[in-house]
């Protein structure tokens, strides 16, 4: 596993409680949702766990909660070990998948909950909600109840609700998931703003690579129980440590290339590799579709098979000369010129590439 | 297009309104059929109260009324008591196991009230060594013979809520699982208790085979009995247990609902 540490982001307040997440292991009959998986969140980093369904991220998360038990490892936050603390003693606030307002209270009775656990006086639960409540901008909507909100603002009355408290911990459990695709961009960025402005240590699950990428200090991608990378967004996508992270997070070419020299031989190029590439003889190099230009001038060396046009860009599809199908992203305005089966030259950035062995 | 839509609402409205005065008809008539045989002067003109008067003079009949509603009380208690944390645990923790539980429940309807009499008898004589003879004692078989009915309306409660989600999300907020069960998931199902409620009462106050075969006074028994020598005061016993009844469903719903409503912030 490729671990960046915290530190080198530059992104995290120090305002939260560190978290750590020691060698947990967690079997459901005969599948291992967690397999020896360690994460290290530092005081006021957002770190987002991304992977497939069933890779064991929200495992992960539940644990930290409390909801769910490991059957080996250790949970320490603050440096404290809270593996065998109840979920109602762990003092953190989480927003879940499905929507979980409680139907019978109003917008502020919700709020006001788990302050009232606390046993804190109705004024002082009143500030507090009228106070994370302005922090989402739902002030006005107090009086109403769940049937009354759209599922946006419902998951934003969740999300006070978890900040009223003041948690040592936030969890996000898919919280977008269940929203339409508008809603959940505007929702993600609020999130991101409320949680740097709060400073609160924050895991979040999704299976959303650009939620991820959007929101996250740090992006852990997950694979069958393990962490395969943790790294910065950009780190993460321009430097993937492993097949698996390169084709799960983004989109990638998969290009035969020869490697030699420290250097892979690819569409002309001479390309230097990422750290785990195969140091010698055949593979294939998995190549982003942005780090692929797209020619008309020069010795063609591709046809193109299909331009897809997605707004300020657009996908080629191109066939090379060896009968390899490798996709290009360029801007929409050349795109706008190519036609099926127009020869056209594909080039390589000569950033460093991943390769990995047939 | 509004005034089509407008003739259409004229006329859902005139229909809800058509329902609405059949049932209501279909059910107070038999009531107030009741209420007049119950205040006729038997073989003349005019009205008497006697029959009702008869319902508090006559020791065995206001003993019997106290004695049904008591045991309509400590059923409805008791199998709320027993079933709601069950079920509601069930749903939470051992999601497995519901099928066992629904089984269990709905097993009293499978077997003839006359077979299950036979057979808890002998239960019975125990109940009766060490609890005494009082036809309070009932509640235990009322409870049993009550599950179906208040299993399916607990579930159907549970069912319309996502317990599991709802009781995380109080239990990540400090919450223990008492308060959980108490002001979460309980003020969420209430309209499934109240129903729960509602038909263990009517089922416990109307009777027969259980009191009868076990030799309990109940108000059944003793209305079939009334029934042959004093029909006024009997059907006057059975439109007061009906009107009790709704009384006592009436204050628990209220309370319910105020207790609810009383929580804020």
């Amino acid at each position: 596993m490729a671990v960046q540490d915290s530190s080198t982001t530059g992104r995290g307040s120090a305002t939260g409680t560190g978290v750590s997440l020691v060698d947990l292991r967690r079997t459901y009959g005969t599948l291992n949702a967690l397999d020896g998986f360690s994460l290290d969140i530092a005081p006021g980093e957002m770190v987002v766990l991304l992977g497939p369904s069933g890779c064991g991220k929200t495992t992960a998360l539940r644990i930290l909660a409390g909801l769910d038990r490991a059957d080996a490892g250790e949970v320490r936050v603050g440096g404290e070990d809270i593996t065998r603390v109840p979920a109602n003693k762990r003092d953190m606030g989480m927003v879940f998948q499905a929507y979980s307002l409680f139907p019978h209270m109003t917008v502020r009775d919700n709020v006001a909950f788990g302050l009232r656990l606390r046993g804190q006086d109705r004024g002082r639960r009143l500030a507090r909600s009228r106070e994370v409540l302005d922090l989402v901008g739902l002030s006005a909507f107090e009086d109403r109840y769940a049937h009354q909100l759209s599922g946006g603002q419902q998951q934003r009355v969740a999300l006070a609700r978890a900040l009223a408290v003041e948690p040592s911990v936030l969890l996000l459990d898919e919280p977008l998931s269940a929203l339409d695709a508008k809603v959940r961009v505007q929702l993600r960025d609020e999130i991101r703003r409320v949680q740097l402005d709060v400073g609160t240590t924050t895991l979040f699950v999704t299976h959303d690579q650009e939620e991820a990428l959007a929101v996250a200090d740090r992006v852990g991608v997950m694979n069958a129980g393990r962490l395969e990378q943790l790294a910065p967004p950009t780190e993460l996508y321009a430097r993937p440590a492993s097949r698996f992270v390169a084709e799960f997070v983004g989109l990638s070419n998969r290009v035969r290339t020869e490697v030699s020299g420290g250097k892979a031989a690819l569409l002309g190029a001479h390309v230097p590799l990422l750290d785990g590439s195969v140091q010698d003889g055949a593979g294939h190099a998995l190549v982003r579709p942005e780090a692929v230009q797209v020619d008309e001038g020069g010795t063609p060396n591709a046809r193109v098979v299909a331009v897809a046009f997605l707004g300020p860009f657009s996908r080629v599809q191109a066939r090379l000369d060896d009968g390899q199908l490798v996709t290009a992203q360029t801007s929409s305005s050349l795109a706008a010129r190519l036609v099926q089966d127009a020869p056209v030259r594909l080039e390589v950035d000569t950033e460093a590439v991943l390769v990995v062995g047939d | 297009m509004s005034r089509v839509a407008g003739a259409r609402s004229v006329g859902w409205e005139a229909f809800r309104l058509l329902a609405l005065l059949s049932f209501a008809v279909f059910f107070a008539v038999p009531l107030l059929s009741m209420l007049d045989f119950s205040t006729r002067v038997v073989g003349g003109n005019g009205r008497t109260g006697q029959a009702w008067k008869n319902l508090i003079a006559d020791e065995t009949i206001r003993s019997s009324i106290v004695t049904s509603l008591l045991l309509a009380l400590f059923t409805v208690v008791l199998m709320l008591v027993l079933l709601t944390p069950t079920m509601i645990w069930v749903r939470l923790r051992v999601p497995s196991a519901s099928r066992l539980v629904e089984f269990l429940c709905l097993l009293p309807l499978t077997v003839p009230p006359l077979v299950i009499v036979v057979g808890i008898s002998n239960v019975y004589a125990w109940v009766t060594y060490f609890l005494g003879d009082s036809a309070l004692t009932l509640t235990f078989a009322y409870v049993v013979l009550v599950l179906p009915y208040a299993y399916r309306a607990l579930d159907a409660a549970l069912a319309s809520i996502d317990v599991v989600t709802l009781s995380e999300a109080a239990r990540s907020l400090g919450a223990g699982w008492s308060t959980v069960i108490a002001r979460v998931v309980l003020p969420n199902i209430w309209a499934g208790v109240t129903s729960a409620a509602f038909i263990s009462v009517a089922l416990v106050l109307g009777e027969y085979t259980f009191a009868s075969l076990l030799n309990f006074t109940t108000l059944p028994t003793v209305l079939a009995l009334l029934g042959k020598s004093d029909a006024p005061t009997s059907v006057a016993g059975s439109l007061a247990a009906l009107v009790l009844g709704a009384v006592l469903l009436l204050l628990l719903s209220f309370v319910g609902r105020r207790d609810r409503s009383s929580k804020g912030a």
